[in-house]
């Protein structure tokens, strides 16, 4: 399974639907959307995790450098995750603290504007 | 004798093969459904880490991976033949909490190989290093 990556805008927000595995080889292609979108002047991210069937630290650091480059403008970046293969990566190395971790697109977008 | 070996040239998509070999003679040895998963992980990981270590110093020599399910324990070792050394602090630092001081991948890879494999062992072999990984394995399949 390879990695598929699309984008929309709801409500302002970017969102990006991952679809496959995020490893060492695919992981740069996160990279360089993450960084085209910012570079585009979309600060405001939500990256859908639901499909999501690997995930390694490689991955981990794309989403990690994207929270930087959005925070960098004032902006966020948040997941959407409940699949608990791929939320316990994030426990291991301590990033639940780090990212806002949501049920649904929906939910993320809804908690983003409540902190408007 | 390992029950699997392969060896594969450093390069990032063969990552995967790996984990999926890896993850096929861990079932077969009897490794619990349930663990499979880590297994997938960890020994990605330790690929990972071997094939960006080799890159950088001897992109010419293969990585080495050794599955070996014949015991109670299903054990991986994951060896890079680095010249030039691998500066690699074991056991991991933990991840810092603050959001500023992320921990970078490399430093997350180690974490994640900590948090999954049951017993981690990382030993020097010559200019490179071994990690030997480990977990508990029932009866082989036939």
């Amino acid at each position: 399974m390879d990695l598929k990556l699309e984008h929309h805008t709801t409500d302002g927000i970017e969102v990006v639907d991952v679809e496959g595995e995020i490893d060492v080889y695919t992981a740069p292609r996160l990279r360089e959307l993450l960084i085209d979108l910012v570079n585009g002047g979309h600060y405001q991210l939500v990256v859908n995790m639901e499909k999501v069937e690997f995930l390694d630290s490689t991955g981990l650091g794309v989403l990690v450098g994207g929270l930087k480059r959005v925070r960098a403008h004032d902006g966020s970046l948040d997941l959407v995750c409940t699949q608990e293969r791929i939320l316990k990566i994030f426990r291991i190395t301590g990033l639940t603290k780090v990212f806002g971790i949501h049920d649904g697109v929906d939910e993320a977008i809804a908690a983003r504007k409540s902190e408007k | 004798m390992a029950t699997v070996e392969m060896t594969f040239t450093p390069l990032p998509a063969h990552v995967r093969t790996a984990r999926l070999v890896a993850t096929a003679v861990a079932r077969r040895s009897g490794v619990p459904e349930a663990l499979l998963d880590e297994v997938r992980l960890a020994v990605g990981e330790a690929c990972s880490r071997a094939v960006e270590v080799h890159q950088e110093h001897c992109p010419a020599e293969p990585v080495r991976v050794a599955l070996t399910g014949a015991g109670e324990r299903f054990e991986v070792v994951v060896t890079n033949t680095a010249a030039g050394g691998d500066g690699m602090a074991w056991p991991p630092q933990p991840v810092p909490e603050e959001q500023d001081s992320v921990a970078a991948p490399a430093e997350l890879g180690l974490a994640v190989i900590a948090g999954l494999a049951d017993d981690v062992q990382v030993s020097r072999n010559g200019d490179g290093l071994s990690i030997r990984m480990s977990w508990p394995s029932g009866a082989p399949a036939d």
